[in-house]
């Protein structure tokens, strides 16, 4: 009966569904009694809660004030404390008149790293050149001891340069040390691939902590007596090769969905290992775990919060300790938000892209 | 092609099998799935490795030497039957790619030429396009344009139709035809066996890793020698 139905009449349109708000809200709040005394509770709690908090952060709470007194007289956040500390909490114990350099060092971080990501920047004759400029600039400002400027050891940096130079440092040494090492372990020579799996394996399964600890503490141990390499370095190479194994094996899934005729075909036209490994094979690959790279991506700029027990003052340490001060330590609360916030900026501004990629990679722009 | 002969695991694949293919000549191999002759002609651009026995390509013989290996390959175009075109490079991309990178032609004539192949499988109007984004007919075309561009003089086709819908089995078989009638040297695996008639010099009937019969195809369609061929035959062309 249906079938004829549609037959006589072949252009009859979908029924339009009753909508609007009432609706939409009865469908999805109060479409039972169970349901509808749920929402009741949940919106009460919520109300209840947001009420509090919107006393507490915006309403009670005082902005700027010099004296903390006034602060614990008013009972709400206590804000004043990021205005009086946001300098050390930023910058650490890099000397406080010299402060300017770090803010013209993150601007150059932020407009290089903004310009890479821009499709449109993608040639290696634009990247190459800007990338050696900022990295120049950026050690010129931070080490000093040219220009005019005062020489600043690494010991004293800290705050979100550190952060930054932590994270970018890990990620441009980890990603091609992951791709390595996922190629090894698929190598069609064994020793490539016992390494690889050794490797990953057995910095996989050390927490970074330790791996941390036996760069500052240990390694030094065996070098020969008089050399030295830059404890920040040893650092950021430590944190980099953490990174590179949980990414390796990100990278060997993609390599993994890779169907074989795409090696047979390239085989085919005679193409070496090599050829077929950078143009043909991992091209896809990397598509295919964009989404899983950006998530140890993201997990690596919080892993530099790990080096608190090596005595290096990132963000989250150098608030930590600017925040035993006496006067202003009860707002700690207040000071860790706002460094939650930074990482949280940091943080989404990488996933977004991230999202922006793959709908690129989606409709085969990239 | 000298008693060549290959296993997977137990399994013997190829059972020595002998065979001699002359320059420009056209040969078809049919058989029942699993009689061998897809990894017959893979084993000729070493896809899969022969265990026993000995193939010469063009007199150089196929060893482990990685020298010779390319030699032969070069020589050789290979068509799959799930085209394998690269996915993230646009069709003039996944023509010009071997012509740069492994014949170091300049970008701009590596273009021309892949233009050229790409009139005669007569899609031009596709080069910017994605493989993901044409008919699997369409695809099978690029493929084989692909091929082209590397100048092989022997193509080998493993069931090039096998996965099209009906209606672009003939827009590939059309391009095959035009192919062989330029000379071109072609083995071809397939199950289309109006294709075996008008173009095939020879035409091979495989079974559980030996060759059962060889002939010309009127000997082979209307008076074949061998019981086995008659079944096959009645098999296929039932419908």
């Amino acid at each position: 009966m249906a079938t004829s139905e549609i037959l006589e009449h072949p252009a009859e349109l979908p029924p339009v569904l009753a909508s609007g708000p009432w609706r939409w809200m009865r469908r999805h709040f109060f479409s039972s009694i169970g349901q509808t005394l749920l929402t009741i509770v949940v919106a009460a709690i919520a109300i209840r809660t947001l009420w509090f908090l919107l006393h507490w952060a915006v309403l009670d709470a005082v902005w700027v004030a010099a004296d903390p007194q006034v602060c614990r007289d008013a009972g709400g956040a206590c804000w004043a404390v990021i205005v009086e500390k946001h300098r050390p909490i930023l910058f650490g114990m890099y000397p406080y008149d010299q402060h300017w350099r770090l803010v013209l060092m993150i601007v150059i971080y932020l407009a290089t790293v903004i310009a890479s990501l821009t499709p449109a920047c993608w040639k290696r004759s634009l990247l190459i050149p800007m990338w050696i400029a900022s990295v120049t600039a950026i050690a010129v400002l931070m080490f000093g001891g040219v220009l005019g400027l005062p020489y600043v050891p690494t010991s004293e940096w800290g705050g979100l340069p550190l952060t930054i130079i932590l994270f970018t440092g890990s990620v441009l040494f980890g990603m091609p040390i992951a791709v390595l090492l996922a190629l090894g372990r698929r190598a069609p020579l064994p020793v490539a691939r016992g390494l690889s799996v050794v490797f990953i394996e057995s910095l996989r399964g050390v927490p970074l902590i330790t791996i941390l600890f036996v760069a500052v503490n240990i390694f030094p141990l065996f070098l020969p007596a008089g050399m030295e390499v830059n404890k920040l370095l040893r650092i950021t190479l430590s944190i980099a090769v953490f990174f590179a194994c949980y990414q390796a094996e990100v990278i060997r899934g993609g390599l993994q969905a890779i169907p074989r005729g795409q090696y047979e075909a390239a085989a085919s036209l005679n193409m070496t290992y090599w050829q077929t490994t950078r143009r043909i094979i991992l091209p896809q690959a990397l598509r295919i775990c964009l989404p899983a790279m950006t998530n140890h991506i993201i997990a690596a700029m919080k892993n530099t919060s790990f080096v608190i027990i090596i005595g290096l003052f990132d963000i989250l340490t150098a608030t930590t300790a600017v925040m035993q001060d006496p006067l202003w330590r009860q707002f700690y609360i207040e000071a860790y938000l706002f460094v939650a916030l930074v990482y949280l900026v940091f943080g989404l501004a990488l996933s977004m892209y991230a999202r922006r990629v793959e709908s690129w990679v989606a409709v085969g722009r990239i | 092609m000298n008693a060549v002969s290959k296993w997977y695991g137990a399994f013997k694949v190829l059972n020595e099998i002998s065979l001699e293919i002359q320059k420009g000549e056209r040969v078809v191999v049919c058989g029942p799935s699993g009689s061998g002759k897809s990894t017959l002609i893979r084993c000729i651009n070493r896809l899969e490795e022969h265990q026993k026995g000995d193939i010469y390509v063009k007199g150089i013989e196929l060893n482990d030497s990685v020298k010779n290996i390319a030699a032969i390959r070069s020589s050789l175009g290979m068509v799959f039957q799930s085209f394998n075109l690269f996915p993230h490079l646009t069709v003039l991309e996944n023509l010009t790619i071997g012509p740069t990178l492994v014949r170091h032609m300049k970008r701009k004539d590596a273009e021309e030429r892949a233009m050229h192949f790409l009139r005669k499988v007569r899609i031009p109007e596709q080069a910017h396009k994605y493989p993901l984004q044409l008919s699997g007919g369409q695809q099978q075309r690029v493929a084989i344009a692909r091929s082209l561009c590397m100048e092989p003089e022997i193509m080998l086709f493993d069931e090039p139709t096998s996965a099209l819908d009906p209606e672009m089995i003939k827009e590939v078989l059309d391009t095959m035809i035009e192919l062989a009638e330029s000379g071109m040297t072609m083995i071809v695996v397939t199950h289309e066996m109006g294709f075996a008639r008008t173009v095939a010099d020879n035409v091979i009937l495989m079974a559980d890793g030996n060759i059962v019969e060889r002939a010309e195809p009127e000997e082979f369609f209307f008076n074949p020698k061998h019981e086995r061929t008659r079944t096959f035959l009645d098999q296929i062309l039932k419908h």
